[in-house]
């Protein structure tokens, strides 16, 4: 498999404007969840925010990326409208998907991210079969799939992986291990050596530490090179940790299912504080210009909120609207 | 029966889906085709016969037994602008793939807002009889049918078979296109080239003034045979043909029903929650006093399909049933004459050519 090592200073920048613009919208909604006007289950990805940033960095504008119900991270990282994003979460006309998506199923096609499921693994073989039309029409596209530990558990995820393995397809099975299922560990799951089954499939599969941004973007970079030259799909394991509850704003180490003390160890690896020490030490950007990235962020998402809750509701008569496609 | 003359040209079933199938991957080259024995010697029946050979096997291949995630990879392709058409040798089988095309197929254009659709066909077959029993021979079109975002047609003739799959495949929405197993040899007039009948159309078959028989998929076969049989009796059946499941024609149905003011709906899966009881429950709450008298469902016993000929007799209803329920409708004496008309041949065959096993 090709190594790329070479994240330049426009993809450093980009990947960590982006893990912001995630932290702060994710934030925004922590804060404001409470008043009860986003009336949609949400599933964070505070902690996380390097997987997707990362994985699009690394991709091209005209690749295509598949998500699941924790899919806010990967919208923003594939440069979707966060005042759309916000507005769909409020259940408003200028949503992504006027008021029919809501969170689990948010999307942006007009960014190349197809779609996201409520269903574990949903989506696994949709991005398949996305490459395999990249394929037959001999596009250079490559498709990116991003997903959890426990879809890994699922029927579909091993099918998918089969078939884009026989069929040497374009795409990157990305699984963002946060070790947890709702409230349920790994080890009570599945013998958690994920990335090892890449070479049942005959594909490549490799663990990242999924809080380190640049080595996250230096695996992705080289399965998209692999994926790019026909060579087919690659598995890459990003093991990271979920700081807030299971799906909504707040906390749930309460209720005594995980170990305070790995939490707490986890969250001390913060993936952003870990990127801007990179980008400090090769003197990519300077504090103050991290600063303002981070202002710059922090109004995107205030913004966001502002301009869904000045957004009118969907007219009732388009609830039968759009069931079929002219 | 293979005839030159374009007017009186008889095809296959299975001929007449296979020609469909031809003609629009070579109008169109985002169409493509897969599934469980779609280049293998068999080639599904007959009904994938040549595609491989002329289309190469990027656009005609087999899968991997994964009915799942091969409908996902459909899905998936669909988005991203093709037009895949999957196959399944029974329905039964898309039980396992009932996650992607409910909860992702069907719901992907109204998620999007509109956006996004997804424009896969998937190919099934209703088996029946030769001790194919409880897990080939399920008639699942109720299912599907009652899902939003799904669209569902049942062919009966070669003709509504070429012309339906033709207007599925262009659709910009999954379709779910049943065809039965029983009706592959059914002869009919096809013409060439593309043409199509439109999805949401029912058809009367035979028209009639004092019952209607409103049927799906083979059991309009036995309602036609039943309609022969009471004209015999002096009663005037009509037969619909259902054709389009959803959307359903329920015009063309209503129209029926309220002229003759007798309904039997005839169906090849179960009565409870079936499609036969949409079809009284759309009729009931649409022509209230119209009605001569309650109106009846023929369906399958409330049972599997179980395997030993001596049982399958008595599972699948015939024309003979049709009959005595419309005498019995109509007030009339069902005498033992009825019972000349009962067909020779075992209920586990279509015809005395089949030889089994599938």
């Amino acid at each position: 498999m090709p190594i790329v090592k070479d994240m330049s200073a426009d993809s450093a920048r980009l990947i960590y404007q982006r893990m912001q613009l995630i932290r702060k919208v994710e934030e925004a909604i922590t804060i404001h969840y409470r008043e009860q006007e986003m009336r949609c289950p949400v599933h964070l990805s505070i902690g996380q925010e390097a997987v997707s940033a990362a994985l699009c960095a690394a991709l091209r504008e005209h690749d295509h990326v598949f998500g699941s119900y924790r899919g806010h991270a990967l919208y923003l990282a594939k440069g979707g409208d966060p005042n759309a994003m916000m507005a769909e979460l409020y259940g408003r006309k200028t949503g992504v998907a006027g008021g029919k998506s809501g969170s689990m199923q948010l999307a942006a096609p007009e960014v190349g991210f197809l779609c996201a499921s409520a269903l574990v693994g949903g989506t696994i073989p949709i991005g398949v079969g996305d490459a395999l039309a990249a394929k037959l029409c001999h596009s250079d596209r490559v498709s990116a799939i991003l997903f959890g530990d426990a879809a890994t558990e699922e029927g579909v995820w091993h099918e998918a992986m089969n078939f884009a393995s026989l069929k040497k397809l374009p795409v990157i099975f990305m699984c963002e291990n946060n070790f947890f299922a709702v409230y349920t560990h790994i080890r009570e799951r599945q013998p958690d050596n994920i990335h090892e089954r890449g070479a049942a499939y005959a594909m490549p599969g490799v663990r990242v530490d999924g809080n380190n941004a640049e080595e996250l973007y230096n695996a992705v970079s080289s399965a998209v090179a692999r994926a790019r030259e026909g060579h087919g799909p690659t598995l890459i394991e990003a093991r990271t940790y979920r700081w807030r509850e299971h799906c909504g704003p707040g906390w749930d180490d309460h209720l005594g299912y995980r170990n305070t003390e790995e939490a707490k160890s986890w969250m001390a690896q913060c993936p952003i504080k870990r990127f801007e020490r990179i980008l400090l030490d090769r003197k990519i950007m300077t504090v103050s210009e991290m600063s303002e990235t981070e202002e710059a962020a922090a109004m995107q998402a205030d913004g966001a909120i502002a301009f869904a809750k000045a957004s009118p509701f969907p007219d009732p008569s388009e609830l039968t609207h759009g069931v079929y496609a002219p | 029966m293979l005839h030159n003359n374009a007017m009186t040209r008889e095809i296959t079933f299975h001929e007449a889906i296979c020609e469909a199938t031809l003609l629009m991957m070579e109008a169109d080259k985002s169409v493509f085709i897969y599934g469980e024995g779609v280049p293998d010697p068999k080639v599904i029946f007959g009904s994938t016969k040549g595609l491989k050979e002329r289309f190469g096997d990027e656009r005609v291949f087999d899968m991997p037994l994964a009915e799942g995630g091969m409908t996902g990879v459909g899905i998936g392709a669909a988005l991203a602008g093709m037009r895949p058409i999957m196959t399944h040798q029974r329905i039964d089988f898309t039980l396992l793939a009932m996650d992607q095309i409910v909860n992702h197929a069907a719901k992907r254009c109204y998620t999007s807002g509109g956006v996004q659709s997804v424009p896969l066909t998937i190919r099934t077959i209703i088996g029946r009889g030769w001790g194919q029993g409880s897990q080939h021979s399920q008639s699942l079109h109720g299912f599907y049918a009652h899902i939003p975002g799904l669209k569902v047609v049942m062919p009966v003739t070669p003709y509504d078979a070429k012309g339906l799959l033709i207007a599925s495949i262009e659709d910009n929405n999954p379709v779910i296109f049943i065809e039965h197993r029983w009706l592959y040899n059914l002869t009919g007039h096809v013409p060439e080239g593309i043409y199509r009948v439109p999805i949401g159309s029912a058809k009367v078959l035979r028209a009639g003034t004092d019952i209607s028989i409103v049927g799906v998929s083979y059991m309009v076969i036995e309602a036609l045979r039943a309609a022969e049989i009471l004209a015999g009796e002096g009663i005037s059946a009509e037969v619909v043909d259902v054709r389009s499941l959803r959307p359903l024609d329920g015009e063309t149905i209503l129209q029926s029903v309220g002229k003759t003011g007798r309904l039997i709906a005839v169906d090849t899966g179960w009565q409870t929650s079936g499609f036969c009881s949409e079809i009284v429950a759309l009729t009931a709450e649409s022509l209230h006093g119209k009605f001569k008298c309650g109106p009846r469902r023929i369906g399958l016993p409330e049972c599997p399909a179980p395997t030993a000929p001596a049982l399958a007799n008595h599972y699948y209803p015939r024309a003979t049933e049709i009959v005595r329920v419309a005498l019995e409708m109509m007030e009339r004496p069902i005498h033992s004459a009825i019972k000349e008309h009962e067909s020779k041949v075992p209920l586990d065959v279509p015809d005395l050519n089949f030889p089994g096993p599938f």
